[in-house]
């Protein structure tokens, strides 16, 4: 099942994918072009892993760490799906991340690898925007490159992890204005999803609703105001995000 | 002014064990679940210096109230104990000019910041610096009309190990403010961190560690082994 967090009619609902419409919690079936699009989980803790997949660490000049790279996010970082990323006045070089987000499904403390997946509520898609010319070698990626009020389009979906049955061979991809840019597979991450929950379970208690964005593989290019990027991964859906100047009057 | 999206959350940090009890769950799920975010390298500059503030976040699971026990890594014998002022913010702050930060901040706390002693600041320290129990976070003292000036003590087995005071801070609490709120909003019931003594002891499971900021309260927790 797919479910969403949308604003429809000045309220807030869960709603449920239903033959292309929307079924919101109060029984109404709704078109999907008829909602704003929330990012569909509410997160303490949001985990992001740098150069997980060996491709990209090449791409960057980067040796593969030997121990996951991860950094926090703020949850003012997330925004829906249609929604806009602003793009900060005087900078050159901002690319966008597609990645595949883990949602826990509950309290996850020292989980072993071998269970881990009963510790997965489901999945979404992440864009993990990184605005390059901020990026200071002080807790890199440091937030103001990676942590920015609505640079994380987050969405459209969160699928439940029972019709995902392999999320190690799903297929990412990224379109700028309809061209292709970024294509990979989830194969490919360098600490796969049971080692992070091991990893990150071993000294965080995390908790139902807490997102762990896996990293992203090779394929970057900079991205404009007026740009439309569609983040897909298959089987979870296809996540829109649009760059905007930012305006200030 | 009207306001569009009042929310009242009240500036109080669960402690274990009403996190463990499913509260900070319940509203985590109903409500934005609030920040504490900390700033490295803001009582000593290297050189060359950030250009802009150098910032982690004490994620959820490292929130414990004065009283409860800080557990010390597996595999750690020590854990460095930052004693800081936390600012509670008042309203959602974006895009604030330091000269109107102080209408954004609700009051004042103690903190314990806790981390792993980690030499190399080029990579994020999630290992090091949000593990269970690593944030000990008191009570909201109502601000004092722009008081920026605070002794920060931290206190163990009843030897003081350090004192510093928020005269030294690299960014002053106003700039902070502003330097953050220009790329990340920070929201009413979030606590900013102003940063971490360069002379922040060391402590060992055992341990009684208290941090005392006169004029605002005092926090006290033992370290035991995790």
């Amino acid at each position: 099942m797919k479910h969403a967090r949308v604003a429809y009619s000045g309220s807030i609902q869960h709603a449920i994918s239903e033959n292309g419409q929307l079924r919101l919690n109060d029984g109404r079936l709704v078109p999907e072009t008829s909602v704003v699009w929330l990012p569909p989980v509410v997160s303490g803790t949001i985990l992001a892993l740098g150069l997980n997949y060996p491709s990209h660490a090449k791409e960057l000049n980067f040796e593969p760490p030997a121990e996951p790279l991860s950094f926090p996010k703020s949850y003012t970082s997330l925004v829906g799906h249609l929604g806009q990323t602003r793009y900060p006045a005087g900078v050159a070089h901002m690319h966008y991340e597609c990645e595949l987000a883990v949602v826990i499904g509950k309290t996850a403390r020292n989980v072993p690898k071998h269970a881990a997946y009963e510790f997965i509520r489901g999945y979404t898609i992440a864009n993990d925007y990184a605005v390059r010319d901020y990026l200071e070698n002080f807790y890199r990626p440091n937030m103001r490159a990676k942590s920015r009020d609505q640079a994380t389009p987050l969405g459209p979906w969160l699928v439940d992890a029972a019709d995902i049955p392999d999320p190690m061979n799903l297929r990412l991809t990224t379109t700028v204005n309809g061209r292709l840019t970024q294509q990979g597979c989830t194969k490919d991450m360098l600490f796969d999803i049971p080692t992070l929950i091991e990893y990150f379970t071993a000294f965080i208690t995390l908790q139902h609703g807490d997102l762990i964005l896996t990293g992203t593989p090779e394929g970057l290019a900079d991205v404009k105001p007026g740009d439309q990027v569609v983040t897909e991964i298959e089987g979870i859906g296809s996540l829109v995000n649009t760059i905007v100047e930012d305006w200030r009057s | 002014m009207k306001t569009a999206i009042h929310s009242r959350v009240p500036p109080i940090i669960f402690n274990r064990r009403e996190r463990l009890a499913g509260k900070c769950h319940a509203l985590c799920m109903t409500e934005a679940p609030r920040s504490v975010i900390g700033v490295a390298l803001n009582f000593a500059v290297p050189s060359p210096a950030p250009l802009a503030p150098v910032l982690y976040l004490k994620t959820p699971n490292t929130w414990i109230a004065s009283g409860a026990h800080i557990p010390c890594p597996a595999g750690h014998d020590r854990i460095r104990c930052a004693g800081t002022l936390g600012i509670v913010i008042a309203r959602n702050a974006c895009r604030v000019a330091a000269a109107d930060a102080f209408d954004f901040i609700a009051g004042f706390t103690v903190v314990n910041d806790v981390s792993l002693p980690h030499d190399s600041l080029l990579r994020p320290a999630i290992r090091q610096r949000c593990f269970d129990g690593s944030c000990s976070i008191g009570e909201t003292c109502p601000q004092v009309a722009g008081q920026t000036l605070f002794e920060i003590g931290v206190v163990i087995n009843n030897v003081l190990r350090s004192v510093d005071h928020t005269a030294s801070l690299v960014r002053s609490i106003p700039q902070l403010i502003q330097d953050i709120s220009e790329f990340m909003t920070l929201r009413e019931g979030d606590i900013l961190l102003v940063g971490e003594p360069v002379t922040s002891p060391l402590a060992q499971p055992g341990d009684n560690v208290r941090v005392e900021i006169p004029g605002v309260g005092a926090i006290e927790n033992r370290v035991v082994a995790a």
